[in-house]
């Protein structure tokens, strides 16, 4: 049993969502190759081949997997990924984009977002945004997964030492091109990775009070998200979104500020290890999923934290 | 240009699901159900397109039950000119709804197809991808913009780092994200207009797919539960807390 995991990087340097996936490879049983695809991503590859108990890196150089769009991925994911018994990504928007093609080129089903490994056949995903959760069976001859990073403790970046090879295989697409993108600029850490994510929402008001979130986020080195209903209200981009269809965070500590707690927001930070509230609504929902509560203005509970932490 | 539209019957998004004692599923009996919200957006994206005079006709496509008629019904009423409705008691998988929408597209030959990017009882994220696939048309997922330019389409895509824009030969497929628009509410006159509006029943066979399963559904189970902590007075316990109990500060 060989396992191929996708790598998830920009060219310049690896994801860290990577380890993650890796480490449900490892959960799984069996030799773990990494596919790099990209353009100019040597470092990458060197960085791939570094991660613990990686056996292989194939690297696919080349102008046509530069963006990672998702026509020339699948079928280079197809072609590369046809003789192993696992085809592995993660649940990013990169992964959740290309991953479906490659398994209809295959002609096998896919298993979406897993969080657990039962066996080699079996695994564990959230369905109905996290309201229950289905083990699932698949009798597909190439198993095509993607992996949510919440559900799996990192592997080590070091102590591997892989061969890399390139592949010649090239897949260009005719039919699809990159046009441009506008991609935030942000000096706090990745909300997937943070330690530490406070979030807003609705309760903020505007974008410009998302200020007092960031002056707190600057001094415990913590990201900061956002509820579908600041982003969806203009007040950050998308993004910052945390829930069920944005991002999937499980920080060690999560606050929500101004948040109701809608099903879809808790689909996206109930795993956290310890959830605080600030709200001036007692009744909010998000109350009955937090650790510690504390009922007040946001305006003045969030300013004051900044100088006591 | 002609749109294709596939729309899913789903639990209502305000309810909240049970699973069965037996853990063999989630409960639906007697429970709600409505168009998935990501599919009302596609259908949406197709009303307004046609309002700008670039699409000139809309076809809807359900997969489902013979009761599956009322969210394509809803999609008439919204401003779709046709529907079609693939009917079938059995639970599919996504490969297979590929199969049998890519047979759609074959006999439709629409320019754009548009399909929520998920639907919010598998929370899969796969059809439309698939589709893509086994038609070896390109695609736009999580769409926030889709701007229709001669045989072109630029669709600007919420990716994890921000924003991305692809540009696509149509024919093309666009999978919808929540800010691509607001979906309008359906006018009473408008929803006696859908009555008359044409739809179409086919099985499976008709479209000569042949339905099969690969994976099994071994139990499902309600998620761990989070019991609420403990309402704390102020900043300064809330933060002592957090150092001292917590240990996460």
């Amino acid at each position: 049993m060989t396992i191929l995991v996708i790598a998830e990087h920009d060219n310049a340097a690896l994801n860290a969502a990577t380890l993650n996936v890796v480490a449900a490879a490892k959960q799984i049983g069996g030799d773990i190759e990494v596919l790099v695809a990209g353009e100019a991503c040597g470092a990458v590859a060197d960085a791939a081949a570094k991660i613990d108990g990686v056996s292989k890196v194939v690297v696919a150089d080349n102008a046509a997997y530069k963006y990672q769009i998702a026509e020339p991925m699948g079928d280079l994911v197809a072609e590369l990924g046809a003789g192993y018994s696992h085809i592995l990504a993660a649940a990013s928007t990169t992964g959740k984009d290309f991953m479906p093609r490659t398994a209809a080129l295959l002609d096998v089903n896919m298993i979406s977002d897993i969080v657990a490994v039962e066996s080699a056949d079996t695994f564990v995903r959230p369905i109905y945004a996290g309201n229950a959760i289905a083990t699932v069976q698949s009798s597909d001859g190439v198993k095509v997964i993607t992996v949510r990073g919440t559900g799996f403790d990192p592997v080590a970046a070091e102590g591997g030492s892989a061969a890399v090879e390139a592949t010649a295989i090239v897949k260009e697409s005719a039919i699809s091109a990159f046009v441009s993108e506008e991609l935030a600029a942000s000096d706090r850490p990745d909300l997937a990775a943070a330690e530490i994510v406070i979030s807003g929402g609705r309760g903020m008001g505007n974008g410009e009070n998302f200020d007092i979130l960031y002056k707190v986020a600057d001094k415990l080195g913590a990201a900061v998200g956002a509820s579908r209903a600041a982003v969806d209200a203009g007040f950050v981009p998308n993004d910052m979104q945390v829930g069920q269809t944005g991002k999937i965070v499980a920080p060690s500590l999560y606050i929500a500020v101004g948040i109701s707690g809608a099903i879809q927001h808790l689909g996206g930070m109930k795993e956290s290890k310890v959830i605080v509230a600030i709200n001036k609504d007692e009744e909010a929902p998000i109350f009955q999923v937090a650790d510690y509560g504390l009922v007040a203005d946001l305006f003045d509970a969030v300013p004051e934290l900044e100088k006591l932490v | 240009m002609k749109v294709l539209v596939a729309v899913k019957r789903v639990i209502d998004y305000n309810v909240k699901v049970r699973v069965k004692p037996d853990n063999s599923d989630v409960d639906l009996n007697n429970v709600k159900m409505a168009m998935n919200p990501f599919c009302e957006i596609a259908v949406e994206e197709a009303v307004r397109l046609k309002e700008k005079g670039v699409a000139t006709e809309i076809v809807v496509v359900s997969i489902g039950p013979k009761v599956a008629q009322e969210q394509i019904r809803t999609s008439l009423a919204l401003g779709a000119d046709r529907g079609i409705l693939i009917e079938t008691e059995e639970k599919l998988e996504s490969l297979t709804v590929a199969k049998l929408l890519k047979a759609v597209v074959e006999k439709e030959q629409p320019q754009l197809v548009v399909l929520g990017k998920q639907s919010i009882d598998s929370d899969n994220n796969q059809t439309g991808q698939m589709l893509g696939a086994l038609t070896g048309l390109p695609q736009g997922t999580f769409a926030s913009e889709v701007v229709v330019d001669g045989d072109k389409v630029n669709v600007t895509r919420e990716v994890d780092a921000g924003l991305r824009t692809v540009g696509l030969s149509l024919p093309a497929i666009v999978t919808t994200d929540l800010r691509l628009n607001e979906p309008r509410y359906a006018s009473l006159p408008n929803i006696m207009k859908a009555k008359r509006k044409p739809l179409e029943t086919v099985s499976p066979a008709d479209l000569g797919v042949e339905i099969k399963s690969t994976q099994t559904v071994v139990k499902v189970t309600p998620p761990a539960e989070r019991s609420a902590g403990i309402k704390v007075a102020d900043v300064a316990e809330l933060v002592e807390k957090l150092k001292n109990e917590a240990k996460v500060l």
